[in-house]
């Protein structure tokens, strides 16, 4: 699903060149649940947006469903944001002016149209059946980011990525969050990616990458 | 069709959201608009009521003045000081040239009338029978100046309404003497009002050619022919007036013997050059109202491009969060390209409903007649559009290339 093959970043801050990945390998499998550790400013979300086509490597090449994305084009990469990719944020980044149904529609907007039905549907999935027309504000931080993972996950896209999804969250909400993703997971086999600092929500995955100054420097199955 | 419902579901939501903030950026271009439709109806209006009025002269005529003389050391007088135009021209015309229905020369001259204690200085007109086909007047009471009062030179006078109005005030003026110099003339006649035109007809006395003649010295030229300070005719067939001018100055030239390389000392001008003339300062008029009235939507255009600056500023992070939903550099653009023109546009509308109200209402007053075309409201809406794309351009563009990673980050 995701093979990365010595992939740097390096970030012009000034005259300084500050090199935030140094030559990451990895490779996952279609279906598999990771989560991806370190400390901040270990490179994690660096590389979390590398692989959701955010951002370009400065080196290195990267294939996705074994097609090499990193020299495209950003309208090319926004296609497959659009298609292939769900992203949930630590912040939940949902439109504070749009009800909990109209952000979910907008997670279909750039992939092929609306569709209210599915809308409502991946919201009841999230168990916010009964929320559909409140905003963000009336909503919960756990519940916003269940609208955040219903509007990621109602285009049915094969990749799911997760920054830090549970990091404003209450541990009684994160753990919530966390059994709704792997339950999600479980059901519908998406490739998922989550980063975390937070040893317990590593748990819940099959496998852990730990990265420590831009370098994958443990990897084990939990 | 769905993804043109979604595009304006989601321009419909960055202008809604800010209601207040749309509004006013909307009213620059509404004032803009509405001044242009306004004033551009003013101008048009203007130039309407005036055609319309030179219209009612009759667009067949054409009138015959004197020339600029020149004095001695060179001083130019202006047109019509110069005493070359002659009773015996209109005559030599009336015989040699073809398309003609009625010609009337006429003699002006200042002059004191008293009647009773009220006492006036008006223009005093010599004319011929004639003159009322030519002018297209009618007499509203009494007669005109018959063949038979021409022929004897009697001391009769045929009022403009505005003269009589200040002469008699109401009183019935027919048949009551006035004088005029050192001469008791009689009213025979009142012309009926034909309101404001370019010489308008209300302000003068008539009395016949060849009494006034009489009255006034130096109307003799040196050949002695009788001096006239116009000439004024009309052409049987529109479509020959260019002919029947051409025809005449030839005419007059020769009379005149001039030289083919010397000036006319007489001018020829068809109404219809002066209606062309006068259309074409009012047209200049109209665009200079215009042109003031698209500086303000000029103004209001810098106002969308602020505001739509502010907007992108402001919505940073909205943009980031689309961007990661996979949105692409030019649905960010259009995003906000349509919410500019869809900004100007309604304001347009607006404005043009508003301008429309303006200039109905100015009609109303009865001050000034308006006219608003409907070329002048296409092209306003179509302007206040385009300033929309225009100004929105580069915000807009600015939007679509923002860092997906920043703007998430931003607050």
């Amino acid at each position: 699903m995701i093979r990365l093959q010595d992939i740097t970043k390096v970030y012009h801050i000034g005259k300084r060149d500050l090199t935030v990945l140094k030559g990451i390998t990895l490779t996952i499998k279609q279906g598999e649940l990771v989560a991806l550790m370190g400390a901040s400013g270990s490179g994690k979300t660096t590389l979390l947006n590398l692989i959701g086509c955010l951002d370009k490597p400065t080196s290195g090449s990267y294939y996705l469903e074994d097609k090499e994305v990193s020299s495209l084009k950003s309208s090319e990469l926004a296609g497959i944001r659009a298609q292939k990719i769900g992203f949930i944020f630590q912040t939940f980044n949902l439109l504070s002016r749009l009800t909990a149904l109209a952000n979910v529609e907008l997670g279909m907007t750039y992939a092929g149209g609306a569709d209210r039905r599915l809308a409502i549907e991946a919201l009841a999935k999230v168990g916010l059946a009964e929320r559909v027309n409140h905003r963000p504000i009336e909503l919960s931080g756990g519940e916003q980011q269940r609208v955040a993972i219903a509007r990621a996950l109602v285009k049915n896209p094969p990749l799911f990525l997760a920054d830090e999804p549970t990091g404003q969250l209450d541990s009684h909400s994160g753990q919530e969050v966390m059994s709704i993703l792997v339950s999600l997971h479980a059901e519908k086999a998406i490739t998922s990616l989550i980063v975390t600092h937070d040893i317990n929500i590593a748990r819940y995955c099959q496998r852990i990458i730990h990265i420590k100054d831009g370098e994958v420097v443990a990897e084990k199955d939990a | 069709m769905k993804k043109w419902l979604g595009m304006f579901a989601t321009v419909w939501l960055g202008v809604a959201t800010h209601k207040l903030r749309s509004f006013l950026t909307m009213l620059g271009i509404v004032i803009g608009v509405a001044a242009v439709i306004a004033l551009m109806s003013i101008g048009r209006g203007a130039e309407s009521s005036i055609l319309s009025r030179i219209q009612g002269l009759g667009s067949n005529l054409i009138t015959i003045s004197p020339g600029s003389s020149t004095g001695a050391g060179g001083v130019r007088g202006g047109f019509g000081s110069s005493q070359t135009l002659t009773l015996e021209d209109a005559e030599a015309i009336s015989q040699e040239v073809p398309y003609l229905s009625a010609i009337a020369p006429s003699y002006s001259s200042s002059l004191q009338v008293i009647v009773n204690s009220n006492n006036l200085n008006s223009r005093v007109t010599g004319v011929t029978p004639e003159y009322v086909q030519v002018y297209n007047l009618q007499t509203a009471e009494g007669d005109f100046i018959s063949e038979y009062y021409y022929q004897q030179a009697m001391k009769v006078a045929v009022l403009g309404s505005n003269v009589k109005q200040t002469l008699f005030g109401d009183d019935d003026p027919i048949g009551q003497q006035i004088r005029m110099g050192s001469n008791i003339f009689t009213v025979i006649g009142v012309l009926q009002s034909k309101g404001v035109t370019i010489s308008s007809s209300d302000d003068i006395i008539l009395v016949p050619l060849t009494t006034l003649q009489q009255m006034v010295a130096r109307t003799i030229t040196s050949k002695g022919e009788h001096v006239v300070s116009s000439i004024a005719l009309t052409v049987s067939d529109q479509q020959q007036t260019t002919y029947v001018g051409d025809a005449i100055t030839t005419l007059l030239r020769d009379r005149h013997q001039l030289t083919p390389d010397a000036d006319s000392d007489f001018r020829v001008i068809s109404l219809e050059e002066i209606a062309g003339a006068l259309n074409q300062t009012m047209n200049t008029m109209t665009l200079l109202l215009g042109a003031i009235a698209a500086i303000s939507l000029l103004v209001g255009g810098i106002g969308v491009m602020n505001i739509m600056l502010v907007s992108v500023l402001e919505r940073t992070r909205e943009i980031g969060i689309r961007k990661a939903l996979g949105a692409r550099e030019q649905d960010i653009w259009g995003q906000f390209l349509i919410e500019a023109a869809f900004l100007t546009f309604s304001g347009g509308i607006i404005g043009v409903i508003i301008g429309w109200g303006i200039s109905l209402a100015i009609n109303y007053t009865g001050v000034m007649t308006t006219v608003v075309s409907p070329d002048i409201v296409i092209l306003a809406v179509s302007v206040s559009v385009g300033i929309g794309l225009f100004f929105g351009f580069y915000p807009a563009w600015n939007a679509s290339r923002l860092d997906p990673i920043q703007a998430l980050r931003s607050e």
